[in-house]
């Protein structure tokens, strides 16, 4: 069946009513997402599909049908979301962490704190009370605008200058 | 399809077909996909009524400014339906074939003397919401029918909808109330019966004038609340009986007696 | 000379991008070849005999283990070894192991049917009704009966609270390698790799090389990967030996929640004597925990929890007695706070009474009763310097500007209360000596590679232990690689439990690192490997001076040292729905000090995070000895609307015997939220004895004020 898998135009065989997570991590070799909890309670299994966040355990391999999925493997480690979930906490254990960056991009730009409590309703941390998320969220988006915040998100690992201090 | 090549499960956006068959609850092995279906999405104004397809997901109820400005209470159940991801792939179809007597939109469409029109290779009909649930989990439809639309007479008097979650977000109901307000006001509440229920009674003796104290009693005798994992039949009759006061305070201004 | 660059900063984490990318492979993304898939056969009743098993499929191709394929002993060694790894005969709880079966096709594999025929026996739930003890433990101090006779009023009450679900994101998995000679690897989200290690090679009768436990990138443990692990990785290993295959075990989220640990529900009672001036004169505390089925940990938990169980309070009478007791449902364990959320929770609703019967508010009474350095806990130990009680109480008083607050509040549906609280870091009184966990350190090519068995589980682990040794070395933090905590490469540092890991295990670290320093001399790590080839150092626990413990008479140091801090928690009440709004959670923390801010203000966020959830939502619903809301669906967790705004003040106050000044800060914020928010609702006017306080509970309070 064809459909867009991070941009790329894939033909992959599947069982139609196979979950869209599993054809994610055991046909396409996709592991960043995961699976919580199987009931579309959790959302660590959100993906986005024509932009807008699922739940992958809850959507049936034929719903993939020339649509564009992105899971978190599609950002390739550039998104602003990502360096900011290192930098500020958001990221612990990490298992949520995919589905949460998959579900706050969908927030668009400069969300308000209600706006992300909203939108990530669906997307359970056990490990941080959320605030870093927040924190995290807040300082990505918008990120486009800084050329500075730029420059920082592909550092990926390395230390940020000046002693090692975080804002 | 459903005529010639059934028993076929129909479906739509999963989020409740595919928690049955993680489960194991549900063991059907056939289904028919309706998710492509353009012709059953969409939200049209009628003359008297607002039809809107079976398919259309509570995204889309949320983003339709025809919805929020004529039937706020739909959207604002859709809103509480679960998170954003949730929202994005149930549809309102969906959540009317699932029968679940804690369905939030039900109580919308049940107040709203909504009509479920339902096709078939033989024809289509068009049902009273208030006739479509015949028990716990059940509905009038024939396996050959499918839901293709809800049709929302036009609401005249002030609408109002709360549910009552088992927490702030991502939550079934305990109880969840929609109304329209007006000196002959509708009501209709879910999780208190095996389906949802219309509260005729309370509603005739508010038109004849009843106090709050009084149409809180009656309302009393018009559902069945029971104790189940999530909450208490108790809890569920008072919290009732406070949303109707609580409606009728914010619909008529009348003063509530708790 | 010690460079001092990273510690006290914001580095960022070791694993960072790799879980933001989705690179981090946890247990169930990684790939073994030619691996088996396995499925747990469980007892369907809580108590009972096993009578008859019949395989309703067909066979064939299946590997099926059973007790008798247990090579070694069938125990999942911790305390007791009361616990079977397998039943044989007799079940003693709902979704008691008895079968693993083991197919590569998992269609197959989960449609397989097996009928047990069992003949059950009258099960019980209540613990106070229970005929088995675990465990009953008697702290003495003072004379009690001579305090209450001192007494003024004497103040009583019983409190309660249920069981807790871990809910780590990650559910339980493992897998295991069988080698060909009757030894095995077993991969898993695990807490602590030794514990799965000394299990294993009791269950499979060979010896220490023979075992191998590779910990995976874990998503969450909170203490519910503890001791379970040791029990998952044994039917894996059980069954992979069988078949001479990989066996790969993952729970999906029910069976995870239906047969896996649990905080210790528990019934407090107390009996205070208080003077007019509201100096408390006489501590008497009874606590009853239920440890389900088997023992596991329940013996420390019950420790943990009495210890605590006077609170953070000075008081020369008191007589704490408890008893951890046998029910038929599945046994409880470890989960943050080990016993103290409990018992704390009991003294501080308490106080709150205790103090409207002496007309004081509950911020004086807790200033006039805080233990202060010089005063002795309930075990007599005495407080030094690094005893914050007043401080964080008094800061959080004035940051929320708490009196005033109260007044303002009155009469309104909104409610403000507090709670203070401490937590002791490590293991209980002689715990870390027996324990006499290592570190070592192995020089590197740019730096050094740290070896301890602690786990990283989202706390930060890897990270804070390569500060430590980052700056203590005086090489860049980047330098620094923690191994992967595998048994086959890094010594037994204790479990990743108890607060310990940075105070005791980064001690550890600390002083590896001090030692390699002066080798180095003037040398670069490069040039020092040149001129004399690999170096590994390794440091051992030392008891520190002066702490003295007894175990007989519970008398002593029972913690080197303590954390300590004060939740104000402001609610508001729905007059309607009886729903409690937690509005917003103040907390002061004195650990000693961060070695990450940012690491250590996630640990306060996330454990008050799990301390609302507790207060408010989390429920399990128990039906004939089985969980019957075991989805989370019906099982709430606080999402982001459910959580209220916290504001986290972080008290310094460094410990002179931590690295770098610091203690323990895992377990300390979970003790807190709990009675803050139940002493807001006193303040609204609800007074409830029992949590979670969920609407039904509030409405009933309020039916019968």
């Amino acid at each position: 069946m064809h459909f867009t898998l991070n941009g790329t135009r894939v033909d992959v065989a599947a069982h139609p009513m196979t979950r869209l997570l599993d054809v994610l991590r055991d046909v396409c070799g996709l592991t960043g997402t995961k699976e919580g909890c199987g009931e579309g309670e959790c959302g660590a299994c959100t993906v986005l599909i024509d932009g807008a966040p699922v739940n992958a355990c809850l959507v049936p391999f034929a719903h993939a049908r020339l649509a564009r999925v992105t899971t978190i493997e599609g950002l390739r480690g550039r998104h602003p979301l990502q360096h900011a979930f290192v930098e500020h906490g958001g990221a612990q254990c990490g298992i949520c962490t995919p589905g949460m960056i998959m579900a706050a991009i969908a927030l668009g730009n400069r969300p308000s704190i209600q706006q992300i409590r909203a939108g990530l309703a669906g997307n359970l941390c056990r490990c941080t009370g959320y605030a870093a998320i927040y924190r995290s969220i807040r300082a990505a988006l918008p990120a486009r605008q800084s050329g500075s915040r730029r420059r920082r998100s592909k550092r990926r690992g390395r230390l940020p200058p000046r002693g090692g201090q975080s804002r | 399809m459903l005529r010639d090549e059934g028993p076929l499960v129909p479906m739509a956006g999963c989020t409740d077909l595919y928690v049955a068959l993680n489960f194991g609850t549900l063991t059907a092995t056939r289904f028919v996909d309706l998710w492509g279906l353009k012709d059953l999405r969409g939200i049209e104004r009628g003359p008297d009524a607002i039809r809107i397809g079976a398919l259309t997901t509570y995204s889309d109820l949320l983003a339709s400014p025809l919805v929020g400005k004529e039937l706020p209470m739909l959207a604002a159940a859709a809103r509480e339906v679960g998170g954003v991801q949730i929202q994005n792939r149930g549809t309102l179809g969906g959540n009317v074939a699932n029968a679940s007597p804690a369905g939030d939109t039900l109580p919308v469409l049940a107040a709203t003397d909504t009509l479920v029109e339902l096709r078939s290779a033989s024809g289509t009909r068009k049902v009273p919401f208030g006739s479509f649930y015949s028990g716990y989990r059940q509905t009038i439809a024939r396996p050959d029918e499918l839901i293709v639309a809800l049709e929302v007479p036009r609401v005249g008097g002030q609408q109002w909808f709360r549910k009552v979650g088992t927490r702030a977000a991502q939550a079934i109901s305990k109880i969840v109330f929609a109304g329209v307000g007006g000196r002959r006001p509708r009501m209709a509440v879910g999780s208190v019966a095996p389906t949802v229920v219309r509260l005729p009674k309370t509603e005739a003796a508010l038109a004849d004038g009843a106090s709050v104290a009084d149409a809180q009693a009656i309302m009393l005798t018009e559902i069945a609340a029971i104790d189940d994992l999530r909450s208490t039949a108790e809890y569920r009759r008072r919290v009732a009986g406070n949303l109707l006061a609580q409606f009728l305070e914010r619909t008529r201004r009348m003063k509530g007696a708790r | 000379m010690r460079v001092r660059r990273t510690v006290g900063t914001n580095v960022l984490r070791k694993d960072g991008v790799e879980k933001v990318t989705g690179r981090a492979k946890y247990l169930d993304d990684l790939a073994f070849p030619d691996v088996l898939h396995a499925r747990t056969i469980r007892s369907t009743i809580p108590l009972g005999d096993i009578v008859n098993i019949h395989f309703d499929f067909d066979t064939a191709d299946f590997v099926i283990v059973d007790a008798h394929d247990i090579p070694g002993r069938n125990v999942v060694a911790l305390i007791e070894d009361d616990q079977p790894l397998l039943a044989e005969r007799t079940v003693r709880h709902v979704a008691e192991p008895i079968l693993i079966l083991a197919h590569a096709d998992r269609a197959r594999l989960m449609s397989a049917v097996v009928d047990v025929v069992y003949r059950e026996a009258t099960p019980n739930y209540d613990p106070r009704r229970s005929d088995h003890c675990f465990k009953q433990i008697v702290i003495d101090k003072g004379d009690v009966h001579l305090g209450l006779s001192e007494a003024d009023l004497v103040i009583e009450g019983e409190y309660r609270a249920g069981h807790q679900e871990q809910l780590y994101i990650e559910p339980q998995g493992v897998v295991a390698v069988p080698d060909r000679c009757g030894g095995v690897t077993v991969y898993g989200s695990l807490q602590c790799p030794y514990y799965v290690h000394r299990a294993l090679k009791d269950l499979l009768g060979v010896g220490d090389d023979k075992v191998r436990v590779v910990q995976t990138e874990t998503g969450g443990g909170f203490g519910g990967k503890e001791e379970y692990p040791s029990m998952i990785a044994g039917h894996a290993a059980v069954a992979a030996l069988k078949a001479r295959r990989p066996v790969k075990l993952v729970y999906d989220r029910v069976e995870d929640m239906l047969a896996t640990t649990k905080r210790h529900p528990a019934i407090i009672r107390h009996r205070t004597g208080v003077a007019k001036d509201g100096r408390l004169t006489a501590m008497e505390v009874d606590v009853v925990l239920d440890g389900g089925a088997y023992a596991t940990l329940s013996a420390v938990v019950l420790s943990r929890g009495l210890i605590h169980a006077s609170g953070p309070y000075r008081c020369d009478h008191m007589r704490i007695c408890g008893r951890a007791v046998m029910t038929n449902t599945p046994p409880n364990g470890a989960f943050r706070g080990f016993g103290a959320p409990q018992t704390q929770f009991a003294v501080e609703v308490h106080l709150d009474r205790i103090a409207d019967a002496v007309g004081l508010d509950p911020l004086r009474i807790r200033e006039i009763n805080a233990l202060r350095p010089g005063d002795t806990t309930a075990t007599g130990q005495r407080l030094g310097a690094d005893c914050s009680a007043l401080s964080v109480l008094r800061a959080a008083a004035k940051r929320t500007r708490f009196a005033q607050r109260r007044r303002q509040l009155r009469g309104t549906h909104r409610g403000i209360g507090l709670s203070l609280f401490c937590h002791g870091s490590g293991f209980t009184g002689s715990g870390e000596s027996k324990l006499a966990s290592k570190a070592s350190l192995a020089l590197t090519d740019r730096g050094a590679r740290i070896l301890v068995a602690s786990t990283e589980i989202g706390q930060g682990t890897r990270t804070m232990l390569a500060q430590i040794a980052a700056d203590t070395l005086g090489v860049p933090y980047e330098a620094i690689e923690v191994a992967e905590p595998d048994t086959g490469t890094v010594p037994d540092s204790g479990p990743t439990v108890a607060s310990r890991t940075c105070m005791i295990v980064g001690r550890l670290v600390q002083r590896a690192a001090e030692d390699m320093r002066k080798r180095l001399g003037r040398l670069t790590p490069r040039g020092y490997l040149r001129k004399h080839g690999p170096v590994i150092v390794t440091c051992q626990y030392e008891k520190p001076q002066g702490i003295s413990w007894d175990e007989e008479t519970y008398r002593g140091a029972a913690y080197e040292s303590y954390g300590w801090a004060c939740d104000v928690a402001e609610v508001e009440v729905d007059p309607i729905t009886w729903q409690v709004h937690p509005v917003r959670l103040t907390t002061v923390h004195e650990f000693g000090r961060a070695i990450h801010p940012m690491l250590a203000v996630g640990q306060i966020e996330g454990g008050s995070a799990q301390g609302v959830g507790y207060a408010l939502l989390e429920e399990v619903v128990m039906r004939e000895g089985r969980m019957a809301n075991c989805q989370l669906t019906n099982y709430l967790v606080p999402t982001t609307l459910d959580t209220p705004p916290m504001d986290v003040v972080v008290f310094k106050n460094p410990y002179p015997r931590g690295p770098f000044g610091a203690k323990g800060v895992g377990e300390l914020p979970i003790d807190g939220p709990a009675p803050a928010i139940i002493n807001a609702l006193r303040h609204v006017g609800i007074e409830l004895r029992e949590i979670p306080a969920t609407p039904e509970r509030v409405m009933t309070a309020c039916i019968l004020r």
